[in-house]
C-alpha cells in the first residue's frame, strides 16, 4: 500500500471533485468520499476507465447521476496535459479523411485521439491569454463530421461489410458514431479549458445538470425524453408520500364528545381521548394545461405525472387549452402508449385552437367555465399549468374568479422565472392575486411541490 | 479478499462463463476490497442475479439467496423461533423448574436461521444474494441495514451475532421503487447496463458456440437498432441469446426479411412493438 496511497495533492483532487458534484445537486457524505479514496489507493492510477467505474461506484447512488459525473470527472482526472504530442499543426482534409475511416471501423480510441487533434488544430479562439479557450462548436463547425457519413457507409460497403439485411442499419450506426465522436470533443475541450481556468468553475459551469434540474422551458428533445423516464419512478415516491399525509391526517382533532362518553367508565377522568374519524373520501382533481409550443414540455411531463398518480384521487380530469379548451383525459390514459407523442396526439386530436395557433388564456377560460361548469366542484383541486402569456389579449378575470369560488383549492404552476412573471405579455401577477401562483421550473421543483400541494 | 486485481476479475469470472464489462469487473473488485455490499441495478435480463452466482462459484462460496417479494417480512428474511420444538421441549422436562427450561428454550437448537442469520454465521465463505430488493416493503430495508453495515445481527434473547468472515453481499434492484438513500449509502452502487457491440459479441458466442460468426454479428447489429427504438420493452442481453439460440434452431445461415419478420416475436414482447419494429426494419407487413 504504499505506493497507492494518495498523495496530498490527489486528495485535494478527490474533494475537488465531491465539491463539483455535490454542487450539481449529487449528495454525498463524507464517508463516501473516505470509500471513493480507499477506491483510489486500491486501484491506482494506472488505468483511467478503472479509476472512474471505482469513483463512480463509491460516490454515485443511481444511474442519472452518471451524466454529470463523467464530465466532472473528466475535468479534475483528465487524459494528459496540454497539447497533444508530436502532432504537428493539424491539416483539415487529412483529418476529415482519418475521421472517415475511423468512424467506418467504430474505432473508438482511434475517435478519441482525433477529437484530442480536431480540437487543438481548430478549436482554439481569441489572441490574448485573458481571452482565448477552446471551443467545441466551432471544431465541430469546421469539421463537420456530419458530413463524413456517406463517405464512411460507402467505406464499410466497399468492404463488404454492408452486404445483406443489416445493410439497412448501417447508416443509423454511423451517425451514433458521430454522436459519440462529438461526445469526444466537447469533453476535450472542457479539458483544455479548465487547464487555462479555475477547474471548479469549470466543472460547475460547463456540465450539463441532472434531468430534474433543467428548466424545462429550455429542455431539448433528449432531455424531455430523459424526464419522461422518471415519471413512474417519481410517482411512486410521491404516492408513499401522500399515503403519509393521509395516515397523518386521520389522526386528527381530539372528539370531545365520545372522550366525555369513555371517561365515565373511569369517573369522569379523560384517560383515554378518542380522536376525531375522517370521512376517507378521495379527492377529485382538475388539470388545465396550456399546451402551446412554449411550455408543452411543461405540461406533458405534468400531464403523465398526475395521470400515473391517477389511483391516488377518485377523479382526474385534464383539459388542454391553447386558445380553445377541450378534455383530453382519454387521450393520457394509462393504456395509451408512447408518452413521446403525447403532444402531437392532443394537438391532432383535440380541439383546442381556433381561428389563430396562440394561446389566449382569457378565451380558453370563459370557454371552460361556460362548457365544463360541472368538471368542478367543491371536492376538486384545480391546477392551472401555464406561463400566463396572453398575447396582450383580455385576462378575462371574472371567470378565473369564478373557477376558484367553485373549486376547493385552486393552484397555478407557471414553468417560468418568478423574476419574468408580469414582463412583456405575461398576465403571470395579474392571475397571482386571484390563484396561488407558484414558480415550476423544473422536475424538481415540480415534485417538491405536487408533494405539498396536491390534496389528500 | 478472494481476488487481488481487477484483471483477476475478470478473468476467473469468465473462466465460469461470466464476461464482465471493466465497470462490473472494477466495481466487483471493490466491493470485495473495500468489504462493502455491491447494489446492482439494471435492466432485467442484463444478467445481475448472474453475477452473484458467477461470483459465488469462483469464489467457492456457499450462495445464500433472499428473494424479496412484498410482505416479506423479519420471520422470513432473519430467523425464528422453532416455536413446535419449544412445546415439545417444554412437555419433555416436566420436573424442571421454569427459570430452566425457559433459558433453554431460547437457546440456538431452537433457532430457524432465515438467509440473512445464515449469511452472518459460520467461517466458510459465503455469497449472500439479495435479489430483487426493490419488491420488498420499505421496512425490510431498515431491517437489512444492521446486517449491511456491521455485519451482525440482533437476537434479544440472545444478544448479537456477530460474523466472524464476512459474506460477500450482493444486491440487486430493477428500480420499480426507489431505495431508500440509507441504504443506498452503505453499498457500492453498480448500474448494468447493455452491453456494448464487442461484448456482446463474446457473450452470444460464449453461449451459442454454434451459431456462425456472421450471423453473430449481424443479430447483434439487428438488437442494437431495436434498442435505440423507442419500445415499450427493450431487448436485453437474455433475448439476444433466445434469438441467437432460436436461429441457431432454425438453420438460417444468414438474416433476411423472412427469417426476422417470423422470429421478431422471440426479442419483442408486446404486439405494437413488433409492429413498429416491423415498419422500421422495412419488413413489409408482419
Amino acid at each position: 500500500m504504499n505506493a497507492a496511497v494518495p498523495t496530498a495533492g490527489v486528495a485535494d483532487r478527490l474533494t475537488g471533485l465531491v465539491g463539483a458534484l455535490r454542487s450539481h445537486g449529487v449528495r454525498i457524505g463524507t464517508g463516501e468520499t473516505v470509500d471513493a479514496a480507499q477506491a483510489v489507493a486500491a486501484l491506482g492510477f494506472a488505468d483511467r476507465d478503472r479509476l472512474r467505474e471505482g469513483l463512480a461506484a463509491t460516490l454515485l447512488h443511481n444511474p442519472g447521476q452518471r451524466r454529470v459525473f463523467d464530465p466532472v470527472f473528466d475535468v479534475y482526472f483528465p487524459r494528459g496535459v496540454g497539447a497533444p504530442d508530436g502532432a504537428g499543426p493539424a491539416d483539415r482534409d487529412d483529418l476529415r479523411d482519418r475521421l472517415a475511416a475511423a468512424l467506418a471501423a467504430n474505432d473508438q480510441a482511434l475517435m478519441g485521439q482525433l477529437a484530442i487533434e480536431a480540437v487543438d488544430g481548430f478549436g482554439g479562439y481569441g489572441g490574448t491569454t485573458a481571452t482565448d479557450g477552446w471551443s467545441s462548436y466551432q471544431t465541430l463547425d469546421r469539421l463537420r463530421p456530419q458530413t463524413l457519413m456517406s463517405r464512411a457507409r460507402d467505406t464499410v460497403r466497399a468492404q463488404g461489410g454492408g452486404a445483406g439485411f443489416t445493410d439497412r442499419l448501417l447508416e443509423d450506426e454511423i451517425r451514433r458514431r458521430i454522436e459519440v465522436f462529438r461526445g469526444q470533443v466537447a469533453t476535450e475541450a472542457r479539458r483544455r479549458i479548465a487547464e487555462r481556468r479555475d477547474r471548479d468553475e469549470i466543472a460547475r459551469r460547463a456540465v450539463a445538470p441532472t434531468a430534474d434540474r433543467v428548466d424545462f422551458l429550455f429542455a431539448g428533445r433528449d432531455r424531455l425524453a430523459e424526464l419522461r423516464k422518471v415519471v413512474q419512478p417519481l410517482a411512486r415516491k410521491l404516492a408513499t408520500r401522500l399515503a403519509a399525509r393521509r395516515r397523518r391526517a386521520s389522526r386528527g382533532s381530539i372528539d370531545l364528545r365520545r372522550t366525555l362518553r369513555g371517561s365515565l367508565s373511569t369517573g369522569g377522568v379523560p384517560m383515554r381521548p378518542v380522536l376525531r374519524r375522517r370521512r376517507p373520501a378521495r379527492p377529485e382533481l382538475v388539470l388545465l394545461c396550456d399546451v402551446s409550443g412554449s411550455v408543452s414540455g411543461f405540461s406533458d411531463f405534468t400531464m403523465l405525472l398526475v395521470q400515473a398518480l391517477h389511483d391516488q384521487f377518485s377523479k382526474v380530469r385534464v383539459f388542454a387549452f391553447v386558445n380553445r379548451v377541450d378534455e383530453v383525459t382519454g387521450l393520457i390514459g394509462p393504456g395509451a402508449a408512447d408518452p413521446g407523442g403525447l403532444s402531437a396526439r392532443i394537438r391532432s386530436e383535440a380541439t383546442i385552437t381556433g381561428w389563430h395557433g396562440s394561446s389566449d388564456y382569457g378565451v380558453a377560460f370563459g370557454e371552460f367555465a361556460e362548457r365544463y361548469t360541472g368538471a368542478v366542484g367543491s371536492r376538486s383541486t384545480v391546477f392551472v399549468l401555464g406561463d400566463a402569456r396572453t398575447n396582450m389579449s383580455d385576462p378575462n378575470l371574472p371567470a378565473v374568479r369564478q373557477l376558484t369560488r367553485q373549486a376547493r383549492r385552486a393552484y397555478w404552476l407557471n414553468p417560468e422565472a418568478r423574476s419574468q412573471w408580469g414582463t412583456g405579455d405575461s398576465a403571470a401577477l395579474v392571475y397571482a392575486e386571484l390563484v396561488e401562483m407558484h414558480e415550476c421550473r423544473n422536475a424538481q421543483q415540480l415534485s417538491a411541490l405536487i408533494g405539498r400541494l396536491l390534496p389528500v | 479478499m478472494l481476488f487481488t486485481s481487477v484483471d483477476e476479475v475478470s478473468a476467473r469470472l469468465a473462466e465460469v462463463g461470466y464476461l464482465a464489462s471493466p465497470a462490473v469487473a472494477t466495481t466487483v473488485f471493490l466491493a470485495d476490497r473495500l468489504g462493502k455490499p455491491l447494489l446492482v441495478e439494471g435492466p432485467a435480463g442484463v444478467g445481475k442475479t448472474e453475477l452473484a452466482k458467477a461470483v459465488a462459484q469462483v469464489a467457492g462460496a456457499r450462495l445464500i439467496r433472499l428473494q424479496c417479494y412484498e410482505g416479506v417480512d423479519e420471520s422470513r428474511a432473519l430467523y425464528e423461533w422453532n416455536h413446535a420444538k419449544q412445546l415439545l421441549r417444554i412437555t419433555a422436562g416436566r420436573d424442571e423448574t421454569w427459570d430452566e427450561t425457559r433459558t433453554d428454550i431460547f437457546s440456538e437448537e431452537f433457532l430457524l436461521a432465515r438467509p440473512l442469520l445464515t449469511a452472518i454465521r459460520g467461517d466458510d465463505p459465503k455469497v449472500l444474494l439479495i435479489d430483487e430488493t426493490d419488491k420488498a416493503d420499505v421496512e425490510v430495508e431498515g431491517l437489512l441495514l444492521e446486517v449491511l453495515s456491521d455485519f451482525q445481527v440482533t437476537v434479544p434473547e440472545l444478544g448479537t451475532i456477530a460474523a466472524t468472515s464476512r459474506p460477500f453481499v450482493v444486491l440487486t434492484s430493477n428500480a420499480s421503487r426507489e431505495l431508500s438513500e440509507a441504504l443506498r449509502r452503505r453499498c457500492l452502487f453498480l448500474h448494468i447496463g447493455f452491453p456494448d457491440e464487442e461484448l456482446e459479441r463474446r457473450i452470444v458466442r460464449l453461449k451459442v458456440p454454434g451459431l456462425d460468426e456472421a450471423l453473430t454479428e449481424s443479430v447483434v447489429r439487428v438488437v442494437g437498432a431495436l434498442r435505440e427504438m423507442d419500445l415499450r420493452k427493450v431487448p436485453s442481453v437474455a433475448e439476444t441469446i433466445d434469438w441467437a439460440r432460436t436461429l441457431l434452431a432454425l438453420g438460417a445461415e444468414t438474416l433476411d426479411e423472412n427469417v426476422v419478420r417470423d422470429s421478431l416475436g422471440v426479442i419483442l414482447k408486446h404486439q405494437d412493438d413488433v409492429l413498429k419494429a416491423a415498419a422500421k426494419l422495412d419488413l413489409g407487413a408482419v
